[in-house]
């Protein structure tokens, strides 16, 4: 079924190398001024990382005396511990579930309209659907928080994790049928023909040839909306009030508010809330970052 | 093979298309258009958010309207969204500019620069809480007393250390749709302009920037639009505090609904919020003369 050789793409889209090989080829001349910045800029970036990181390893009492840049002579995990004692598995859980009950959904609902949209280009309802997909594009999620909050009261889902996958679905689909749409437009005409010729029903053409030709940027699409439903904030902290509902962000944040003087576990917390990220930008950094910028790169 | 052998095309109800763009369309009407359309209802009523809603004309709007609190909020989204603007344009292009380069340690600061991407705002803006904090900071414990300031406590320092977090967590982002807008200028121009003798600098400002054209559009656009919805950030780090200082509109919106019990007013803040948006994105979608998102789409 996937035997295809490669996904037809645009060359500019493909990857960042070709272009990158050429450029200033000939030009021996530094950039000073970016150089500058950019080394800067590693600092700017890397000075708070590297001190939440050493700071969540020291003991509390050790702390205050200690120089906040030199890391400890005998790192603990106390911190650490405290901070999974505090319920942090279940947040961890509640995340998970979140994320991937609101993704999967979010993710196979948007390619199949994004298929339906590039395929029936000439039906007005999909070019009316698609119009008012690129429009959701500018709602902010702030502004229509109190009307979800009242839908969710009304269907009695309120504090509970489905209360924040219904809105998440609704907010990822317009960015993802945008792109998704982008990629499946770049299937050639003719493979969808001769799937035609085959006999293929739309179903069929959906999953065995676009799915597959476009997995790239199915990958994309669903690194990018995971990022932003893990770190969700709002839709938590407005749809959700018991301890056992909270998610990792809301988790973090009230910990603080019972521990914010102890400045190393606090940070524990934020570390091992981030880790799970971390580990997913570590292995797919490409797709990621190429997923963030899929839908508005030119 | 059965191409080749040559029945005619099976035409096949084109009817199920729609269906397959449906589950989408549900979930979006229902929870973001919806919603969308709800908060406009909602500003028209009184409502606790718990008990019953009443309908009550233009009593919330009047009440938002004459309140001093909406200029206050609306001027520091405005100063939020200029000053974080002019504070990362300069810096995301001179950044996009030198990772779209070939050396291999780019690519390497690179692997550094994109993890605020990967960050929470909250988690993000606790970590600068405490990092900011006065008596347990990083600024105290390093004995420094410039940088041991109430950074959160007085007014023009709480906004100054939110245009830098703000920056902190989306230059990464700003400089990666800079560096992709670099690397597709033609190299052919570079050649050109140096058989003419113009220098690095001379190359930037004639043939980089004017090339950029569209994408420090993009880059705005979502930077502008972008920061009228700087929630979790300044939530988390200052609550809109000290005072008033950094309390924008959708922070002003969630303290009137959620914390005030006042659903009317804040739904009507809501709709500035809304509305102060879309304005600003028909603004710079006609500077430049053409929709990024939508533009790709005109080819079909």
């Amino acid at each position: 079924m996937t035997t295809t050789p490669t996904a037809p793409r645009r060359p500019q889209r493909a990857t960042d190398r070709e272009p990158q090989r050429h450029f200033r080829q000939g030009d021996r001349r530094r950039n000073w001024a970016g150089g500058l910045a950019g080394w800067i800029w590693l600092v700017v970036v890397a000075v708070p990382l590297y001190w939440a990181l050493i700071t969540s390893l020291k003991a509390q009492s050790r702390y205050y005396a200690s120089n906040p840049l030199v890391p400890s002579g005998d790192p603990t995990l106390d911190n650490y511990r405290l901070v999974i004692e505090s319920d942090f598995l279940r947040y961890f859980v509640n995340s998970v579930v979140v994320t991937a009950g609101a993704v999967v959904p979010a993710v196979v609902f948007s390619f199949m309209a994004a298929y339906a949209i590039v395929r029936g280009w000439r039906m007005r309802v999909l070019r009316a659907v698609n119009g008012l997909f690129l429009m959701g594009l500018a709602i902010p999620l702030q502004a229509t928080v109190i009307p979800i909050y009242l839908i969710i009261i009304r269907l009695r889902l309120y504090d509970s994790l489905l209360a924040l996958i219904l809105p998440s679905i609704a907010f990822a689909i317009p960015l993802s049928v945008l792109v998704l749409a982008n990629f499946v437009r770049d299937v050639p005409k003719e493979l969808f023909d001769s799937m035609r010729v085959d006999g293929a029903t739309e179903w069929t053409t959906l999953w065995r040839l676009a799915a597959p030709l476009t997995r790239p940027a199915i990958l994309t699409v669903t690194i990018f909306n995971a990022l932003t439903i893990w770190n969700g904030f709002l839709l938590p902290l407005v749809l959700t009030q018991s301890p056992a509902r909270r998610t990792l962000p809301l988790a973090l944040w009230t910990f603080q508010g019972q521990y914010g003087v102890n400045v190393p576990a606090v940070l524990a917390a934020v570390v091992l809330t981030t880790l799970p990220v971390l580990v997913l930008y570590a292995f797919g950094r490409r797709q990621l970052l190429s997923g963030l910028t899929a839908g508005f790169s030119r | 093979m059965s191409a080749l052998t040559g029945h005619p095309p099976r035409r096949e109800p084109r009817g199920i298309l729609p269906w397959l763009a449906a589950p989408a369309l549900v979930v979006f009407v229902g929870f973001a258009v919806i919603p969308l359309v709800g908060v406009f209802a909602l500003s028209f009523t009184t409502w606790d958010g718990i008990g019953a809603i009443h309908p009550s004309g233009l009593t919330s709007w009047r009440a938002v309207l004459t309140d001093p609190g909406l200029p206050h909020a609306l001027w520091v989204t405005f100063l939020v969204m200029a000053v974080s603007w002019a504070v990362q344009t300069p810096l995301s292009i001179l950044l996009g500019t030198f990772l779209a380069g070939r050396q291999r340690y780019r690519a390497v600061l690179g692997v550094v620069y994109f993890v605020p991407l990967t960050l929470s705002s909250a988690a993000i803006a606790i970590a600068y809480k405490a990092l900011l904090d006065p008596n347990f900071g990083l600024g105290a414990g390093l004995k420094i007393r410039v940088l041991s300031q109430d950074w959160l406590g007085r007014p023009g320092l709480a906004f100054g250390v939110v245009i830098f977090v703000v920056s902190w967590q989306f230059v990464p982002f700003h400089s990666l749709i800079y560096q992709g807008g670099v690397q597709q200028i033609p190299k052919s121009l570079y050649e050109a302009a140096q058989l003419d003798g113009a220098g690095r600098i001379r190359q930037f400002f004639s043939i980089t920037l004017p090339q950029l054209k569209y994408t420090v559009i993009t880059s705005s656009t979502l930077m502008v639009v972008g920061s009228l919805t700087f929630f979790d950030l300044i939530f988390v780090l200052t609550e809109g505090g000290p005072g008033d200082a950094t309390r924008v509109l959708a922070l002003d919106m969630y303290k009137q609904g959620f914390q005030a019990s006042l659903m009317g007013p804040a739904s009507a803040i809501a709709v500035i919020l809304v509305l102060v948006g879309l304005a600003l994105a028909l603004l710079l979608r006609r500077l430049g003369g053409r929709d990024a998102g939508a533009s790709q789409l005109e080819g079909a």
